[in-house]
């Protein structure tokens, strides 16, 4: 009894070894099986049938963190338009959204906060050709907590030593970018050529998506962060240092119907969705820019 | 007695068998190739698994130290409130480790209940080393808890009754007597908490964060790898899956009977 029980203890905690990645591999990543009817069914409703109800439809999408207000609000527009359609999202940092559709995820549309992650999808065939579209621009921010503890005031401050900065591990959009803006600060000379070495210094993490980064800063764990302009004003009680526009970078939006959409159709109808008038506002709702303003 | 068990045995069985199986192969399968060892000597690799080692050794210490009083403790004390104090030390091998980096934050965080005081102090534990090792602790210590109760109980008695009547005082008893005899247990738990706290990953990645060399264990590189480059997540992830095998093995040889 005694070595059964250790066995199964050992059994347990092996398999916590293994399995330790594996949740979070998929954070969000639940997409429903979609209806097998649904690829067939047609995406209107016949008008010689006004009585029936359409064939239920579930449309997965794969969005960028930083998406997760104003996708979740168009998402229910787009459930409003769309009887019988229901509008699942898998949120997460775009290059943890890329490499689960370069595993077979059944995702239909994928919207990503960098062509980074969305050229290499085009390359193995997973996006057609010129198939996605810019639908939105933004920019970075310094974002602090709301007591804003470490008393920084100025971009300069992220260089004092002994801050503990909480940015996006460089394969995150956002990550790479703070990187860039870090990098072309240091050749101002105000700044310092030194400047980009110092900040890193201060990092404490490198987390993988951004609303890590504005959920951590907020709780005061950190003494800053740099997040999307979007983020900040999704997030009204942190306080924020602005980057000037000519060190700034402009994160350029692609989406893109998948090559292998288990709903062709219906991923087809939501990116025009996104990038129609309606979709358009809800972007401008949540701080984005136009991607051709 | 040793006839065929019969195809209803045999076939769920195999099902599990291939379950558990085909990932390990395909693990090692698709991890194999002429750059294996350029990885495996990579810089990135090495800190991730020196850290690793490092962190849980330091777990697996806190966890013998303050685990097996306890344990014993539990075993051969009766006080008011040990039922609770049973069932709190085995609250993390059923939480999800995200639920334990929650907590670890709300109470150890720079903002967190008792992390506020220690702030006042000049003391911050997320996002450093120390804050690696506490998650690993929070979430492997029950399991040297457990298995150090399980050798304690099984001394007879009568035992621990001879030496205290040739005049052992209780930590002498504790020393020469339970110890010894508890020992195999007590290594079974080493060999279990060790493990665990090898591949702890939620409780660390939301407590003590993700850089390179201070918090990026290899659970942590092997996930970060995963979206960078799934080369590197392949050959840490067989790394990994080597050491936990030894302990496998060197487990089943405590568990023979002698």
């Amino acid at each position: 009894m005694k070595r059964f029980t250790l066995s199964f203890g050992l059994m347990v905690a092996l398999a916590m070894v293994f399995s330790a990645c594996a949740p979070a591999a998929t954070p969000t990543a639940a997409p429903a099986t979609p209806v097998p009817a649904a690829t067939t069914a047609p995406t209107s409703v016949p008008t010689a049938t006004p009585t029936s109800t359409p064939a239920p439809q579930t449309l997965t999408v794969f969005a960028a963190a930083s998406l997760t207000g104003a996708f979740g609000d168009i998402g229910k527009a787009f459930e409003a338009a769309h009887p019988g359609v229901t509008v699942k999202f898998s949120f997460a940092g775009s290059q943890a959204l890329r490499t689960q559709i370069e595993q077979g995820a059944p995702a239909d549309v994928f919207a990503s906060a960098d062509h980074k992650n969305m050229d290499p999808l085009v390359t193995e065939n997973l996006v057609a050709t010129g198939a996605d579209q810019d639908f939105a621009t933004n920019l970075l921010i310094v974002i602090l907590p709301p007591k804003n503890p470490a008393n920084i005031q100025t971009l300069q401050d992220l260089a004092k030593p002994g801050l503990k900065l909480i940015f996006e591990d460089p394969s995150v959009p956002a990550g790479n970018y703070t990187r860039q803006i870090l990098t072309s600060l240091s050749k101002d000379p105000t700044y310092g050529a030194d400047f980009s070495t110092k900040v890193l210094a201060n990092v404490v993490s490198n987390e993988t998506d951004v609303k890590q980064v504005v959920a951590k800063v907020d709780q005061g764990e950190g003494d800053a962060g740099i997040v999307y302009v979007t983020d900040a004003l999704a997030a009204p009680d942190l306080k924020t240092i602005s980057i000037p526009a000519n060190y700034n970078v402009i994160a350029h939006y692609p989406i893109t119907a998948l090559e292998k959409a288990p709903n062709p159709d219906l991923a087809a109808t939501f990116v025009a969705y996104v990038l129609s008038a309606d979709g358009q506002a809800v972007m401008k709702k949540w701080g984005f820019s136009p991607a051709n303003p | 007695m040793n006839q065929s068990p019969g195809w209803v045995f045999v076939l769920p069985s195999l099902v599990l068998i291939g379950l558990i199986g085909l990932p390990l192969i395909a693990l090692v399968w698709r991890s194999a190739g002429r750059d294996f060892f350029t990885y495996v000597l990579s810089e990135s690799a090495f800190s991730a698994l020196k850290l690793s080692l490092v962190t849980s050794t330091i777990s697996v210490g806190l966890a013998l130290l303050t685990g097996t009083p306890l344990a014993y403790i539990l075993v051969h004390s009766k006080f008011p409130g040990r039922t609770l104090v049973d069932l709190l030390v085995d609250v993390p091998v059923v939480l999800p480790p995200s639920v334990a980096g929650i907590a670890l934050l709300m109470a150890f965080g720079r903002a967190g209940i008792f992390g506020a005081w220690l702030n006042a102090l000049g003391i911050t534990i997320p996002f450093t080393t120390a804050a690696v090792v506490i998650a690993q602790t929070f979430v492997s210590a029950p399991f040297l808890v457990r298995s150090a109760r399980i050798g304690f109980a099984a001394i007879d008695p009568q035992q621990q009754e001879a030496a205290r009547m040739e005049g052992a005082n209780e930590w002498q008893v504790f020393r020469y007597i339970m110890l010894p005899l508890a020992g195999r247990a007590l290594l079974t738990g080493i060999i279990m908490t060790w493990t665990r706290a090898l591949g702890e990953f939620g409780a660390t990645i939301l407590f003590a964060g993700n850089l390179e060399g201070k918090t990026q264990t290899m659970p942590l590189a092997i996930y970060i790898g995963f979206e960078v480059d799934i080369k590197i997540a392949l050959v840490l992830s067989v790394m990994l899956l080597a050491v936990s095998l030894v302990f496998l093995a060197l487990l089943r040889r405590l568990e023979e009977p002698d």
